[in-house]
């Protein structure tokens, strides 16, 4: 039983492992572009949602809000720095987007103060199931059920709709996207802003599971970068598969052994980069 | 008095330091078909890039339909109407055939999916594969498909018969000739001579970034002198 609702907590980790990397992933297929700031975006999130929350914002209102603040500061940074440099060296981006993400978490440190807090769970979810004799949170299985939804929202929007199949054809050539009269510019942004909101969300979700802390965009972009490494830069069923394959490794090792939950995943993707390095679902 | 299709006066075009065209000055008009030939690296895929907005013209003026679209962005010259098949047909991989046209139908076009699965029945067999998994003769077409899609007032072909089996460089020609005959001018990029003189009205000789020769069918096809000194082929 144990295994079993460890599995439960992985797949609910794991399907924010996804929400969280798979802009992470887009964007790099797309942009050709390294966002060390993207860890920043799930923490500005997380805040967004506690500070909503305790200016008398409704869970559900704070959530979505969270995620498109988090989507237009994407945007106006996009457009007023990073489009500028995605031209040069990967050194370059590198450089641009760690100092973004320092001073976005020091603006949250400023603004909230450096000690971390916890965050309420909205009062409809704050019950709890049974499984076994372990009991499971109510707020977890929403967080299951509300991720499940939307990676099929964007599973469509990426295969079903003209503008995902843009986004897929931009990956490949910008010029002949532009070439068929759409402005690459702008679908550059969007994809910048959706990618950065998704990680915004995964901040806000993951806040009343673990609390708001400065630091947390550290740890979530060192995830990211692991579960996109894993499932292949660009891929959207890669990140899929890998966000949760790194939520539940993660899970159960905290079972069997809790001091290697960590350096497990980083195992997995040593693991996984010697067999395919291209990751689970890369291309080259 | 119709439009000049494209008008190009003294177009100047860099990548990095190397001036590549160095005052190229062409016309195309209403209902023509002009060729653009020239030894390898002459100038002519930058040529065709320039007009499309993917190189920056550093001094010169680009005309098409009498609108300046000198500086103007790839898009908003793809908008106004004119199209570009690349030399490398820029068939997205990741994308299904159908997706590839999907993606490039645009309202006010002259041509709908029908028409072009009725002119290309090759890609309405090959609606549901990926784009890398056709042909090179088939990727043309689809290219060349994904074009007209686009609602073109002037098409632009940069080698649409480079490294195709004879069978299909007379299926492609037969297609590029009904695109002729619905009107729409042609600017072909092309090393094949018997394609160009089959189908072309006019040819201009491009030589280090400089246009060196212009004539009608009837005069390139006499002239062997200047096929011998321009483009390496004694006729
Ligand atoms: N992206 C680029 N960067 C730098 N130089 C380039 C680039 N593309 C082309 N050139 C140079 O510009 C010159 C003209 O190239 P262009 O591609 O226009 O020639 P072309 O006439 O189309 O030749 P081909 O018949 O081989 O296609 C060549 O000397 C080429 O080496
Ligand atoms: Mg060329």
């Amino acid at each position: 039983m144990i295994y079993l609702f460890q599995l439960m907590n992985g797949i609910g980790l794991g399907m924010l492992y996804f929400l969280l990397a798979v802009g992470l992933s887009v964007i790099f297929g797309l942009l050709h572009f390294v966002n060390f700031a993207h860890g920043a975006f799930y923490l500005l999130g997380a805040y967004l949602c506690y500070a909503l929350l305790q200016y008398g914002v409704g869970f559900w209102g704070a959530l979505v809000l969270a995620a498109i603040i988090v989507a237009a500061i994407a945007a106006v940074v996009e457009t007023g720095l990073l489009k500028r440099i995605y031209r040069l060296d990967h050194m370059y981006h590198i450089v641009a987007t760690i100092g973004l993400a320092l001073m976005i978490q020091e603006i949250v440190i400023i603004v909230w103060g450096p000690v971390g807090s916890s965050v309420p769970a909205p009062k409809a979810l704050t019950g709890a199931i049974m499984l076994g004799h372990f009991i499971y949170p109510e707020y977890r299985l929403f967080v299951i059920g509300f991720t499940a939804v939307l990676a099929a929202i964007l599973w469509w929007v990426l295969e079903g709709t003209r503008l995902g199949a843009v986004v897929r054809a931009g990956s490949e050539s910008t010029d002949m996207v532009s070439l068929l009269g759409y402005d690459i510019n702008r679908i550059n942004t969007a994809v910048f802003a959706l990618g950065a909101g998704l990680a915004g969300l995964a901040g806000a979700l993951a806040a009343p599971i673990r609390g708001v802390d400065p630091f947390m965009g550290v740890e979530a972009l060192a995830v990211a970068f692991v579960v996109v490494v894993i499932g292949g830069m660009g891929s959207y069923t890669g990140a899929l598969i890998a966000g949760l394959l790194v939520g539940i490794v993660q899970s159960l090792m905290t079972t069997l052994w809790p001091a290697g939950a960590s350096l497990a995943i980083y195992i997995a993707m040593v693991l996984v980069v010697l067999v395919m390095p291209r990751g689970l679902l890369g291309r080259a | 008095m119709t439009a000049t299709p494209l008008r190009l006066d003294e177009v100047h075009s860099y990548y990095g330091k190397s001036h590549i065209l160095q005052g190229v000055t062409l016309t195309v008009g209403p209902g023509e078909v002009v060729t653009l030939l020239g030894r390898n690296g002459a100038g002519k895929t930058t040529t065709l890039k320039t007009v499309s907005g993917l190189v920056r013209a550093a001094a010169g003026r680009v005309r098409f339909l009498d609108a300046d679209i000198t500086g103007a962005r790839a898009h908003a010259i793809a908008r106004s109407g004119l199209a570009l098949v690349p030399e490398d047909r820029g068939i997205f991989g990741l994308l299904t055939v159908e997706e590839n046209l999907k993606i490039a139908v645009r309202k006010g076009s002259l041509w709908t999916m029908d028409d072009v699965y009725r002119h290309f029945p090759r890609l309405k067999e090959r609606r549901r594969n990926g784009g890398a998994q056709l042909s090179g003769g088939e990727q043309q077409m689809l290219s060349i498909a994904r074009a007209l899609l686009n609602g073109p007032k002037l098409l632009m072909l940069d080698e649409p018969v480079e490294g195709l089996a004879p069978v299909v460089v007379d299926e492609i020609v037969a297609q590029i000739r009904d695109i002729r005959s619905s009107g729409i001018p042609i600017l072909l990029v092309e090393q094949n001579l018997a394609v160009c003189t089959e189908l072309a009205d006019r040819h201009y000789i491009l030589d280090l970034g400089r246009v060196v020769y212009e004539g009608s069918r009837e005069e390139f096809i006499a002239d062997a002198a200047v096929k011998d000194r321009y483009l390496g082929v004694g006729a």
